[in-house]
């Protein structure tokens, strides 16, 4: 179990000071794939190097498994690193040792005999995949691969927590799948704690199940995935949900002919029914798709579509209100011409 | 062409002896430069603001001592060193007392170098070290010397060749090797063939350490 209090981290400069971190407060529970999602330069990378203090924090605590890490002297913080794995979005392998060797470099450091480190590699390599590649160099594999090397690595001295610093931000799609796919097995097999940064709201969508959204340095949202994206309250969290859900197109809404254009999320069951259909039939109004996505988040169901209606004015008024009775999320993003 | 026979087997004559020289000036003096320049240069690298082991005072203290010898004139050195050569040496002129000059001039050469190679190593590969607790030391043999190794193999191949050029400057003082030959027969005596002999012998010496130095190189890079 991780748990942040009051931490902060200012970088002071020669063009002034930032402050990367402001009043962090964060609770990560044993064997959660915990995602912090922000925008470029909000603070993730700053954040998650705190947890190993590869970035010294300015002040605040850190406890892991109740232990303030921010109290440990040189040598205590060097044993804590080998409890806590760490992958990279450029995945840092040695360039001049091959995968064994690479996945063997951990163990090395920690002095353990030949025979164990040959074993224990074996092992990583059945893992992660990529038994074939044993002897390949770096510079003989696909980014995907290199990915997995590093993983293989991080885990080689069973750590109880894995960081993963942007880890498919270089990949790409298919391959970003196939990673996740494998932190999620590593996490289900061996009850590792996953804390994740990415600024790809898919990569959290896919595997973490609880989320933290960073903006600016500060937590702005924070909580269960499927609760924080299908009901987000920050506008910084619902421009990344908007980003890859829905893109409105600007001509919808100076349209003359759209008078009202709503914003409709279903969650769950709510998803499978014909609200539109019923709509259009109680209040006998036009209702226009404009755009629309059904998608899943932690294996749940949401649906977002953005519509038009078009009809008496009061009908239209009833229409909303009704849907809005319904259990769902209804953002009124155009009424009667004005856009909000 | 018969004369040209004749020069051939002249030069073959005169050759041996001091190319030995200069092989052996050149040989040990990179061999102690190495062995000098390379600890410098890799405490200068990682002393440096935000690298594993910051120490601005040290720091600064040896990027000067570097920028001060690299600025020497190497015939200016090698006279300023002579009471260390002798000290060292015995003696202030000849072959081996050649060495202490070749090898101060050659240090921060080195030192540079190996400075530039391990600073080019990114950053990140430093980082994933430090995230597993491996200690600088660790870090120093395990990551930073070994991924620098293809940089400083070419830097020393360029070490090696500039210090057969100094090594000439050496024998035109005294040093022995082909250096002096060169002066002595071509430029003094005004025989052409041995000073086109020796120009000849010295091409195919840097082109010879040339090929090795990028076959060593190509080796190393995976
Ligand atoms: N070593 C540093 N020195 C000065 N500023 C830094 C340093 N590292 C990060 N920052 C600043 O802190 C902010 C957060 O950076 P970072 O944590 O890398 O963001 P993210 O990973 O979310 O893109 C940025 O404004 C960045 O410029
Ligand atoms: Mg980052």
């Amino acid at each position: 179990m991780i748990k942040i209090e009051g931490l902060y981290k200012t970088f002071w400069g020669n063009e002034g000071d930032v402050e990367a971190l402001k009043n962090i407060n964060l609770r990560i529970e044993k064997g959660d794939i915990f995602g912090i999602m922000g925008l470029s330069g909000a603070g993730k990378s700053t954040l998650i190097r705190c947890i190993n203090r590869l970035e010294e924090p300015t002040k605040g605590r850190i406890y892991i498994d109740g232990k303030d890490i921010t109290k440990l002297d040189k040598n205590e913080l060097r044993d804590m690193r080998r409890n806590i794995g760490m992958i990279f979005q450029h995945f840092n392998l040695l360039s001049r040792k091959n995968c064994r060797e690479n996945i063997a470099f951990p163990l090395k450091i920690m002095k353990y005999d030949k025979n164990k480190i040959e074993k224990r590699v074996d092992e990583l390599l059945e893992i992660v995949d990529l038994k074939d590649k044993k002897t390949a160099y770096p510079s003989q594999l696909s980014g995907g691969q290199k990915q997995r090397v590093a993983i293989a690595r991080a885990l080689a001295t069973n750590p109880k927590i894995l960081l993963c610093d942007e880890a498919t931000s270089a990949l790409d799609p298919n391959t970003t799948l196939s990673i996740l796919e494998l932190l999620k097995n590593i996490n289900k097999k061996l009850g590792i704690t996953i804390v994740m940064i990415t600024h790809q709201m898919e990569v959290i969508k896919q595997v973490c199940n609880k989320v933290a959204v960073i903006s600016d340095g500060s937590i702005i949202e924070e909580g269960n995935t499927y609760e924080v994206f299908s009901k987000p309250s920050h506008k910084v969290t619902k421009s990344f949900i908007q980003d890859v859900s829905l893109n409105l197109d600007k001509s919808y809404m100076d349209n003359p002919d759209n008078t009202t254009i709503i914003r409709i999320t279903f969650l769950d069951e709510k998803a499978k029914e014909p609200l539109i259909y019923k709509t259009i039939k109680k209040f006998d109004i036009e209702i226009n798709i404009l755009s629309g996505k059904m998608s899943s988040i932690q294996e749940r169901t949401y649906g977002n579509l953005v519509v038009g209606l078009r009809g008496d004015e009061k009908k239209v008024e009833e229409a909303i209100d009704y849907l809005k009775n319904q259990g769902i999320i209804v953002e009124e993003l155009k009424l009667n011409g004005s856009i909000n | 062409m018969e004369v040209l026979i004749e020069s051939i087997k002249k030069v073959a004559l005169l050759i041996p002896v001091p190319l030995f020289e200069t092989l052996y000036m050149v040989l040990a003096s990179t061999l102690f430069s190495v062995i000098l320049g390379l600890p410098l240069g890799i405490i200068t690298a990682i002393s440096e603001e935000g690298h594993i082991w910051e120490r601005r005072g040290l720091n600064r203290i040896l990027n000067g001592l570097v920028n001060i010898t690299r600025s020497f004139p190497f015939i200016i050195l090698m006279i300023a060193v002579f009471p260390l050569t002798k000290l060292i040496v015995g003696k202030r002129i000849g072959t081996t007392a050649a060495i202490v000059p070749l090898t101060i001039a050659a240090i921060p050469f080195v030192a540079r170098l190996v400075e530039t190679a391990i600073k080019e190593i990114s950053p990140g590969i430093i980082e994933a070290a430090l995230s597993m607790g491996a200690d600088i030391k660790q870090i120093i043999f395990r990551v930073l010397i070994p991924e620098a190794l293809p940089s400083i193999a070419s830097g020393i191949t360029l070490t090696i060749i500039n210090l057969i050029g100094y090594s000439a400057m050496a024998g035109a003082i005294g040093g022995g090797g082909l250096g002096n030959l060169a002066i002595r027969y071509g430029y003094q005596g005004f025989q052409e063939d041995v000073m086109i002999g020796t120009v000849i012998v010295l091409i195919l010496m840097v082109q010879i350490i040339q090929s090795i130095g990028s076959r060593i190189y190509n080796k190393l890079v995976k």
